[in-house]
């Protein structure tokens, strides 16, 4: 099945509901469709094999990804943050291709080898053209729908590929076709170069749900959006919950309107979730774990969950709030040990995922096995009753003297103290152990001593896993998903170690 | 007929339209209110009707499915007439009510 399908089926159904942009100068799903069609035939003629997408989140976004579905060119949204140079670079591999630039971007790109690069307002004047387009598109169903380029934080970034079969695979599984309600708005924060900024426009739309697109995120913007255009779904990373949550509080509003939030893309410290859930009772909370390569979400945990979890007298049942819940019926996870050997409940290994969203690709490389399993590269375990936990990724895993550690388990007990703020956990080199347990904590007002600390962590987890290196700091870095750069915060660190 | 995923039919006989999301194993006929499904891009005889034993109708949204040919349609348009896949009637799958995780 192809991602234009899926505005074509809602357009015919739905046809006069709005779906896009703020209720006073939204676009219907008919005339959305209109527009994607006008947009594809004015690309087609401007030639490339790609469509690349270089600009904030809005209207534009969807009727381009539809657009270029309906070519059978791959989409490629970039981040527009990156440094000029490194854009530039990203937006030459997507050549020969024509890129879709922000007016006031299109500066910073110059000119680059087999681009051909237009302004989001010429894109947008040639989508409103009236009158009908006759351009016939083709129908490939095994087609390249979504490039989507991974940070690279370990070298040059690696470009995702999304087939059309995964995404709608996606999203007939877990959406019901027009199973949104007349009136429900869905609030969009996430980048357009961010699987969750593709795959809330293909949900949104084959849900009958109008998107309304917040073109930076700010926790002001997104609460007065949210009160405005009577937004009653939406998707945070955990950053940003926190900063809506501190908002809320402060001018006391309540959201009446909300029914619910998911939240993902990282961890969400158990602190921040139980606020949430306190402030906004009447919201029903979702925590999704996905992966790019995966088409977005694979595991939920759900509302009822959250609610039974925050009210469990058990250790077990309240751990579950630190869950992502339980993979989508649609798939299949196994943990797997080193030797590739399934384990049992509460046995750490690598989570491995299997289905047809998952591609499991990358441009001239296929890193998915022969019985179609692909390896995350996340470590976790699923508890007794079918609960997935997600510990991190395996390349931060600490080792120490043999023993694995998981930073997310020490830095769920440091956040706990009261007087911090935020902390990482990482391994710093030791000659002893190979490896040793290091934190970097965020003090909140005076900082806490070491000694109180490492006391704190000692009570409640095991000796070895106290940290042995402490480091203060004013802040820590995150990249604009919420995603802490665990890599950059351990080279610095290693600077800073080193002898003068 | 050719039953390719993602290709879409409309019913002869009423409204209802289709979507194949998993195509049949082996050749089969896919009926919608006891006559065969046209292409969605014919015109229906506005003057046909579902038949009485194929009229129990076909909801937007749910998806049918036949477990003797692994056949998957989803219903894009409601109609009154309901589907057979060489003449068996199949039926609604359960559906899975997600919550939203986008």
């Amino acid at each position: 099945m192809h991602t234009a399908l899926l505005l074509d089926m809602i357009a015919d159904a739905a046809p006069d509901r709005l779906a896009l942009g703020r209720r006073a100068e939204g676009l219907t799903f008919s005339e959305t469709r209109r527009r994607a069609h006008h947009a594809a035939a004015w690309l087609e003629q401007l030639g490339g094999t790609n469509v690349a997408f270089v600009g904030l989140n809005g209207p534009a976004l969807p009727v381009a990804v539809f657009a270029a579905g309906m070519l059978a060119r791959p989409f490629a949204p970039l981040n527009y943050r990156l440094p000029d140079a490194d854009l530039r670079k990203l937006l030459a591999r997507t050549a020969p291709s024509t890129a879709v630039v922000d007016d006031d971007m299109v500066a910073r790109l110059g000119q680059v080898d087999g681009v051909t690069i237009v302004s989001r307002s010429a894109f947008e004047a040639a989508c409103k053209v009236h009158g009908d387009c006759d351009a016939q598109f083709l129908d490939v169903d095994h087609d390249i729908a979504v490039l989507l380029f991974t940070s690279g934080t370990t070298g040059e970034p690696k470009a995702a590929i999304l087939r059309h079969r995964n995404l709608t695979s996606y999203v007939i599984s877990t959406v019901e076709f027009l199973g949104s309600e007349e009136g429900e708005a869905a609030l969009v924060s996430v980048p357009p170069y961010h699987i969750a900024g593709i795959s809330a426009v293909l949900t949104g739309v084959y849900s009958g749900r109008r998107i309304v697109h917040l073109d930076a995120f700010t926790p002001e913007g997104w609460v007065r959006a949210a009160v405005e255009e009577g937004i009653t779904h939406a998707m945070v990373v955990p950053t940003m919950l926190g900063r809506i949550l501190d908002v809320l509080e402060t001018t006391g509003e309540s959201l009446p309107e909300m029914r619910a939030i998911s939240y993902g893309g990282g961890r969400m410290p158990l602190p921040v979730i139980e606020r949430a859930l306190n402030l906004l009772p009447h919201v029903d909370f979702a925590n999704a774990y996905g992966l790019t390569e995966t088409s977005s979400t694979i595991s939920i945990l759900g509302p009822d969950d959250h609610r039974m979890a925050i009210y469990a007298d058990d250790e077990a049942g309240r751990r579950r709030l630190g869950s992502v819940g339980k993979p989508l019926p649609s798939l299949e996870v196994e943990i797997r040990d080193p030797d590739g050997n399934v384990v049992g409940p509460n046995q750490p290994g690598e989570i491995y995922v299997r289905g047809e969203q998952v591609s499991g690709e990358y441009a001239g490389k296929k890193v998915i096995d022969d019985e179609g399993w692909f390896a995350t590269n996340d470590g976790g375990f699923i508890d007794e009753e079918g609960y997935l936990f997600v510990e991190g990724r395996l390349d931060d895993v600490i080792v120490r003297g043999g023993e694995n550690m998981s930073p997310g388990e020490i830095e769920d007990v440091l956040r706990e103290h009261p007087g911090v703020a935020d902390v990482a956990v990482l391994g710093a080199p030791d000659d002893q152990w190979g490896e040793t347990v290091a934190a970097v904590i965020v003090p909140q007002g005076e900082a806490p001593s070491t000694d109180e600390l490492a006391q704190w962590v000692k009570a409640r987890l095991r000796s070895t896993k106290v940290p042995e290196v402490w480091a203060f700091r004013d802040a820590l870095p995150y990249n604009d998903t919420g995603k802490l750069l665990r890599r950059q915060l351990k080279a610095e660190m290693a600077k800073d170690r080193a002898p003068a | 007929m050719e039953l390719k995923p993602g290709s879409r039919w409309r019913s002869a006989v009423c409204e209802a339209e289709f979507v194949v999301v998993r195509p049949a194993k082996t050749p089969v006929s896919l009926e919608c209110g006891g006559q065969s499904v046209i292409p969605h891009a014919e015109a229906r005889d506005p003057s046909a009707a579902p038949s009485a034993d194929h009229a129990a109708g076909s909801a937007a949204g749910k998806r049918y499915s036949d477990a003797d040919t692994g056949l998957e349609v989803l219903c894009s348009k409601a109609g009154a007439g309901s589907l057979s896949v060489d003449g068996r009637a199949i039926g609604a799958q359960e559906a899975k009510k997600l919550p939203s995780s986008d």
